[in-house]
């Protein structure tokens, strides 16, 4: 190579490629792991089941329906084992999407390499470990925020000296964008998210560690279409980045301050209609993280093309995992310096975002930093959602296939059986029950007991939580007992919906259909009620919120309780709050379990007549069994105009209750 | 048996699964419905020896989560409780967002709780006049009626015109409770409770300074209880009994006499507005005629009375 200024001396090394995998049990997805890395993938991205991720067993009764859908069911050590057979942890570099439960997660995954004579100082990888963005959007909590911060700070101090080459804490702003946040939110509300992890951290750790936690901590970033300012985005992020380490914490080693993130891209933009379309956007966005050497990704891993389908099949990913390989190996991505260097274009982007960013940081800091304003980021984020989806309705924000361009050919990418996407087998969850079952009856349970009841006493006390927690994993303790031990010590917690917020809006649409409710409300003798449900563990309440806020625009009584409902407490808020008719929103595929489940129990309760419709992401082939089981609509991704749902909502409420049509 | 009578039987019966036929019942608007209201209120009678508490404070002072610490110990004492929760949420557009009783944890399983939420009326923390007349008709039925409504001033006295007993909550560290009592913009509540025991000092002062004031306005046997609603809870037993020892120390009947009342007034109010209050010489007036009237009469009955005065006075 030459030594030209505009070249390297060298190619750079490519990043670390990814993919966000695991379903079924520990032994498919080990499977699946070897088959990816033998393709190439330079990583592991371990995606857990929404039990583990909200510390629930199997056999909990909020766990019916969910085991081993969105990632990979792991209990216990033997799990852990399973899951990662034959794969050298000396070598590998493991990210966990893992956050409540990620104390509990590392424990494991420490144990594990124990087993296998791999001493802890030696693991790299990361865990997610951000609670803060799963009260604003990703919903698998556990705790509430106090404590959660101190399970954070204390797997901080815990892994700066004991597993030094991890990463306690991959501070998301991936969810926020996901949640609707603007380039300007997504960097000012990861930043105060940042401080109040390091805050925390500050008060458990020795001042003279304070550089190295701080270089410890590293983001997990989205990256949307809009590409240009995307990339902007990153390289105001490791601006503001490099000033709070260096004002706020006195860090002043340059390595230290370096900006270091991973990336998974907008999966908020994928669509249903022309799927096909996904795959240009994926690139496009992978393009937003890699094209400039001074704000490039260290780790990537890219969504399927298929995400607003149902979840995605080896095949899928494979695909996604090609399009970074293509841009590494193929193109000439890596053999120049910064390219942007010099651009008034980018850096009057940068210098924009960083303004707005430091504005809303300075509001979040008003209140009291992060955990305090929770219920004012998370109204911020439905506002900014609510406020897309309106643009993406009224035309005004154009989105191929969806609101332009929509004439299309038929596509053969989802010809097969089950519609082009992956279905975990329905004896998943048996085989997973039977076997958490027989671990707990062959283990030695008074070690257990023991060590659970230690892990109890640390929580009580001002104690580092990890060595219990690794102590209770080494003597077999199960995923849900170790969360229940700390929800007894920390007590349970629901985030704020944020919907209580949302501005109110009007517009010529809207008029009509809240005439119409105030008609039908007059003829029943009390304004229609509609309760917003989103049963089981899926967190990912976007849709839900943005139905809630609605509905209430157009003149509803609207009872939105927030995530995580079985189907009891479902059945029981709409007979005792006497709801015309009930919502429900499911994202991770546990619907063909959960909506009969829910319909059962609202006709056990003598509500076989309130209609019951079902939004999420729900693949078409599924759409005739729920309708069978009574669903009286069924709204996907490609349904995006709301305003259409709530016409449709309040001429079904009336005619399940004899009023005449409008005239 | 016209339906709400039917209801109504049910509900003296001490058969709570007519709840949500009664809420529903309650909310309704239709003239027929609004028929249907007076029979139920009739059938309930007058006589329920259930106990209607008021819980009514700032936001953010904790109430849900005090409730629910007081929902799961009146469990454990095996007593039925209906919450009706007045969601602070307005209704600028007509509907209102309504998640209040999320915060409230229960078994969905058990019979003994029911909670149902409504949208405050036109004042923040106002009660719709359905509230009353649910209030009215469940403690029939329920150990323990709770209305919850939101705000100071003006919504303890709305609460009050229901409930045996008023119990208001306040976090430590906002003032405007204490401002509020020593101005007399608030009445006095029959229960003070401070919130947020867990944060100590505060929390003692909180408690110290609303006891010298309630001392100075010579209300000297207003309990004032710091509870805790983090785990392990503390102070809810405390509460339990505070509410128990005011129930028992309140003319009951005298108390739900003069809610009767102040229900018809509400309600004639409601359907005849300032126009119908002037007819009546006023508010007041029409409040200190209604204490002239037989004891025995119900709400409708009431109402009815005020409506034929207000024609007279218009002839």
């Amino acid at each position: 190579m030459s030594d030209a200024p505009h070249r390297l001396r060298e190619p750079d090394r490519p990043w670390m490629m990814r993919t966000y995998s695991g379903h079924s049990s520990a032994q498919k997805s080990n499977e699946l792991y070897r088959r990816n890395l033998a393709k190439g993938q330079t990583g592991l991205s371990i995606a857990f089941d929404l039990p583990t991720q909200t510390g629930y067993d199997a056999d909990h009764e909020l766990a019916a329906g969910e085991v081993g859908k969105v990632g990979v069911p792991v209990a216990h050590k033997g799990d852990m084992a399973t899951l990662l057979d034959g794969i050298p942890l000396d070598e590998m570099n493991t990210s966990m999407t893992i956050n409540a439960t990620a104390a509990w997660l590392l424990a494991l995954y420490i144990v594990t390499a124990e087993a296998g004579g791999v001493a802890e100082d030696r693991l790299q990888g990361t865990t997610q470990n951000d609670i803060i963005k799963e009260y604003l959007s990703r919903g698998t909590y556990a705790f509430p925020p106090a404590p959660s911060m101190r399970l954070i700070a204390d797997m901080v101090a815990y892994t700066v000296e004991h597993v030094p080459k991890w990463n306690p804490i991959n501070i998301c702003s991936y969810h926020l964008q996901e949640a609707g946040a603007t380039p300007v939110q997504e960097i000012a509300f990861s930043m105060a998210n940042a401080i109040a992890v390091l805050d925390a951290v500050r008060d458990r750790v020795p001042a003279e560690l304070m550089g190295r936690v701080f270089a410890r901590i590293s983001f997990f970033v989205n990256a949307g279409v809009r590409f240009v300012e995307e990339h902007a985005k990153l390289r105001a992020m490791a601006q503001l980045w490099e000033e709070l380490g260096r004002d706020r914490y006195g860090v002043d080693d340059a390595r230290h301050l370096r900006f270091r993130y991973g990336v998974q891209v907008n999966s908020l933009g994928l669509t249903e209609a022309q799927p096909e379309n996904n795959v240009q956007r994926i690139v496009l966005e992978a393009l937003a993280v890699t094209i400039g050497r001074s704000a490039r990704a260290r780790s990537v891993q890219l969504p399927a093309w298929n995400e607003a389908l149902g979840l995605p099949r080896p095949w899928d990913q494979q695909w996604s995992l090609r399009i970074q390989q293509v841009l590494a190996y193929e193109t000439d991505l890596l053999d120049y310096p910064d390219i942007f260097e010099g651009s008034n274009v980018m850096e009057g982007l940068v210098e924009e975002l960083a303004e707005g960013a430091r504005a809303e940081m300075a509001i979040v800091e008003e209140q009291g930093g992060a955990v305090e304003a929770v219920p004012y980021m998370k109204a911020q984020l439905v506002e900014s959602h609510r406020e897309r989806l309106r643009r993406i309705e009224a035309g005004e924000q154009t989105v191929v296939g969806q609101n332009r361009f929509t004439e299309t050919e038929h596509s053969p990418l989802t010809d097969d059986a089950e519609g082009g996407i992956l279905v975990v087998d329905a004896a998943v969850e048996a085989e997973q029950i039977a076997a958490v079952r027989a671990w707990r009856a062959e283990r030695d349970q008074s070690a257990v007991d023991a060590a659970l009841e230690d892990v109890a006493r640390a929580a009580g006390s001002d104690e580092n939580i990890m060595p219990a927690t690794i102590a209770a994993a080494r003597a077999g303790a199960t995923t849900g007992e170790w969360a229940q031990t700390l929800r007894d010590a920390f007590g349970d917690y629901r985030a704020p919906t944020g919907v209580g917020e949302a501005v109110h809006v009007g517009g010529e649409e809207l008029e009509e259909v809240r005439e119409e409710v105030e008609r039908v409300s007059e003829a029943l003798g009390r304004r229609i009620k509609i309760l917003v449900g989103k049963p089981g563990l899926d967190g990912h309440s976007n849709g839900a919120e943005q139905i809630a806020v609605r509905a209430r625009d157009v003149g509803m009584d609207v009872l939105y309780e927030g995530i995580r409902l079985t189907p009891s407490q479902i059945a029981a808020s709409a007979l005792q709050e006497g709801v015309h008719v009930v919502g429900l929103s499911i994202l991770s595929g546990s619907h063909r379990e959960l909506i009969p489940k829910v319909i059962e129990e609202l006709e056990a309760a003598g509500l076989g007549d309130v209609p019951v419709i079902v939004g999420g992401i729900i693949p078409e082939a599924d759409a005739p069994a729920l309708r069978e089981a009574g669903v009286a609509a069924v709204y996907t991704p490609k349904d995006f105009d709301i305003t259409r749902i709530m016409r449709d909502i309040v001429s079904l409420v009336a005619q399940r209750h004899g009023v005449s049509a409008a005239a | 048996m016209s339906r709400g009578a039917e209801l109504g039987r049910r509900l003296r019966d001490r058969d709570r699964t007519a709840a949500p036929a009664v809420l529903n019942l309650v909310e309704s608007r239709t003239p027929t419905d609004r028929r249907e209201v007076d029979a139920l209120l009739g059938a309930v009678g007058a006589e329920a020896t259930g106990h209607v508490v008021g819980v009514t404070g700032p936001p953010g002072a904790g109430k849900s989560s005090l409730l629910s610490a007081l929902l799961a110990r009146w469990r454990e004492l095996e007593r039925s409780v209906a919450v009706l929760a007045v969601d602070p949420s307005s209704r600028r557009s007509g509907g209102a967002l309504l998640g209040d009783r999320a915060r409230i944890a229960v078994d969905p399983g058990d019979g003994d709780v029911f909670i149902r939420s409504t949208a405050a009326g036109e004042t923040l923390g106002g009660l719709a006049p359905a509230t009353r007349a649910a209030a009215t008709a469940l403690v029939a039925a329920f150990d323990l009626v709770v209305i919850e409504t939101v705000g100071v001033g003006q919504s303890e006295t709305d609460v009050a015109e229901v409930a045996d007993t008023v119990v208001v909550v306040v976090q430590p560290g906002s003032g405007d409770v204490l401002q509020f009592l020593k101005a007399g913009i608030m009445e006095i509540p029959d229960v003070l409770v401070v919130t947020k025991a867990d944060l100590g000092q505060i929390a003692l002062r909180a408690r110290r300074d609303l006891s010298a004031a309630l001392r100075s306005l010579g209300a000297r046997d207003v309990p004032v209880v710091a509870v805790s609603s983090l785990p392990p809870p503390s102070g809810i037993d405390e509460l339990v009994s505070a509410i128990d020892a005011h129930r028992e120390r309140v003319d009951l009947p005298a108390c739900r006499l003069h809610a009767r009342r102040r229900h018809a007034l509400a309600d004639f109010a409601a359907e005849h507005g300032e126009r119908g209050l002037r007819a009546l010489g006023g508010r007041r007036a029409a409040a200190r005629w209604l204490e002239d009237q037989d004891a025995a009469l119900d709400v409708a009955s009431l109402t009815r009375a005020l409506e034929a005065r207000a024609a007279e006075a218009a002839r």
